[in-house]
């Protein structure tokens, strides 16, 4: 069983809601392409492929009673990406939201950075509760009076009014990318981001949108040299001038910028060294790393390739402390893998609360949390099938060959369709959001 | 002089022992590797690397111009959307598009069905 904490209590996970259509008919457009807790936990929100943006809230009336679950209802929703078109390429630029992130609050409003392929908006949102009434020269719907009929003089008040709560985009952060952007992050100095494509990653001011600067370029001169691409970026959760990026070489570099204006030679590498006996055609393409994220407590990071989890210590650069097979199973069937396009899939990962758990998905929709402290792993399903309230998820097991037992399902029956790539979890609470292809799951711990 | 030829005969015979125990127990990667070979013997001929590279860097669907876009658009509309096309696979439209043609405005947007 998965553990949250580091504690000799064993979690045990409960489906708690489950977000979108139960039709298995799919529209694109439904996709889930990304999920983010708040800093709170308080809001959660989702991306997908149709460039749209839902934000769910956790109901937090009954959240001081032991017994009840809290619930997360939706609290936005808008537009946040259209599709256009690049006139110069002749390209379509896609609306998929690729990342989400949100910003610290600072007042009432919340802010989140969101992006497809080429641009990055600040979306603002705020809640009004509140309306003015008795205008002297309009009436309630909005009509203007007739001036002859206003023979006294009213203050308009304030009054109470059915929650509304509107989104709208206060910067836009366009033109600075040629390729594709993967990844956005947030500084802990509050004022500045970075965004990362394929080979530049930039940095921004949140409140500047006519200019950025390029902190990291590896496009080669001479493209036909071209042997790596950035796959990931993140800033160090407490050190401003520090952020790594990953790459598709399965090597991560740290960056210092106050070493240089341009970050192009690293402060560290963290490369795990290879056997050169094992190498084969997909070597590479395996190790390519889809997802970096720092730990909380910003000593570790763990990385994500396609067939484990690795977590390095940032004081050690020559290999990674903790590595976590997510599906070695799938090791035999790369050659099918390579075919479907599916050794190409991006598996996010993310921490728990206190960097004790982490957790990755799989295919057959299911997801694996690794314990570190307790260095125990499972393998969790999301399925409609384990969708009664607070039912309790039973661990799976997958057979890789030889005799299957009762409860295993075999490595072919595996549905290659059902991807989970990604989840998230409450920075507080044993809360996770997982993603299937167009439906949220949310989980919690079992309350007694 | 002669012992020193036992020694390179003895380590001739360790290392080919050393080889008959490997090619027993290839990596499950090798013997995948085999298999796609065979599949496709001109895979890997170029560095693979710049093969996924150069997709990655091209990903994305290009059009003959942007009339081609719009006619592509609402033709895609009124159908299933269509599977990623292939490298090598140019998409136009059906023919040349008049003012006419193209839509007026953008579709109405559908709200996601989380929030249903």
């Amino acid at each position: 069983m998965a553990g949250a904490g580091g504690g000799a209590n064993d979690v045990q996970w409960c489906f708690s809601q489950v977000k979108g259509a139960i039709d298995d008919d799919v529209a694109e457009a439904d996709i889930i392409s990304t999920v983010e807790f708040n800093h709170s936990g308080e809001l959660l929100a989702t991306g997908d492929k149709g460039g749209r943006v839902v934000i769910f809230q956790q109901d937090i009336e009954n959240k001081s009673q032991p017994q009840c679950r809290s619930e997360y209802n939706v609290y936005s929703t808008f537009q946040s990406h259209e599709p256009e078109f690049d006139y110069l390429k002749s390209l379509e630029i896609e609306e998929k939201i690729n990342k989400i992130r949100w910003l610290p609050q600072k007042n009432a409003a919340q802010f989140l950075l969101s992006t497809n392929d080429k641009t990055i908006k600040l979306w603002k949102i705020s809640e009004r509760d509140k309306r003015p009434e008795g205008y002297n020269l309009k009436e309630e719907d909005g009509r203007y009076r007739d001036a002859n009929t206003i023979t006294t003089l009213r203050v308009p008040v304030f009054r109470p009014m059915d929650l509304m709560v509107e989104a709208s985009p206060r910067r836009i952060f366009a033109n600075a990318h040629t390729y594709h952007i993967n990844s956005i992050s947030v500084n802990s100095d509050d004022m500045t981001y970075l965004s990362a494509d394929d080979l530049r990653i930039n940095l921004w001011h949140l409140e500047i949108t006519d200019r950025s600067f390029n902190v990291v370029d590896i496009k080669p001169a001479n493209m036909e040299e071209l042997t790596e691409v950035i796959t990931a970026a993140e800033f160090h959760p407490h050190q401003c001038n520090t952020f790594v990026y990953s790459s598709s070489k399965g090597t991560i570099r740290l960056c210092d910028m106050r070493a240089s204006a341009l970050c192009d030679k690293h402060s560290k590498l963290f490369e795990e060294p290879e056997d050169p006996s094992n190498r084969s055609f997909f070597s590479e393409i395996i190790s390519s790393i889809s997802d970096v994220k720092f730990s909380h407590s910003g000593r570790y990071m763990m990385t994500r390739d396609y067939l484990s989890v690795k977590i390095w210590d940032l004081n050690m650069e020559n290999r990674p402390v903790e590595t976590y097979q997510v599906h070695e199973y799938l090791r035999s069937k790369l050659c099918s893998l390579y075919e479907n396009d599916c050794i190409f899939d991006k598996f996010e990962c993310c921490w728990n609360g206190n960097d004790s758990v982490v957790m990755t998905g799989s295919y057959n929709n299911f997801f694996r949390m690794l314990d570190r402290t307790q260095h125990r792993d499972v393998t969790l399903e999301a399925s409609r099938e384990c969708s009664k309230p607070r039912q309790v998820l039973k661990p799976r097991r997958v057979c890789a060959g030889g005799k299957r037992k009762k409860d295993e399902i075999s490595v072919d029956s595996l549905d290659f369709n059902k991807k989970i790539l990604h989840t998230a979890w409450h920075p507080q609470e044993n809360v996770i959001a997982v993603a299937t292809t167009n439906n949220l799951y949310i989980f919690q711990e079992k309350v007694n | 002089m002669s012992e020193e030829i036992d020694e390179t005969q003895t380590g001739e015979t360790v290392v080919g022992e050393q080889k008959e125990i490997d090619n027993k127990m290839i990596s499950p990667e090798k013997v995948e590797e085999a298999k796609l070979k065979t599949r496709y013997p001109h895979l890997g001929a170029k560095p693979g690397g710049s093969d996924f590279l150069r997709k990655r860097l091209q990903k994305g669907q290009k059009y003959f111009d942007s009339g081609d876009y719009n006619m592509a658009k609402a033709k895609i509309k009124n159908k299933q959307p269509p599977m990623a096309p292939t490298e090598k696979a140019e998409i136009t439209g059906d023919h040349i598009p008049t003012p006419q043609d193209l839509p007026h405005r953008k579709p109405s947007l559908v709200a996601s069905k989380l929030a249903g």
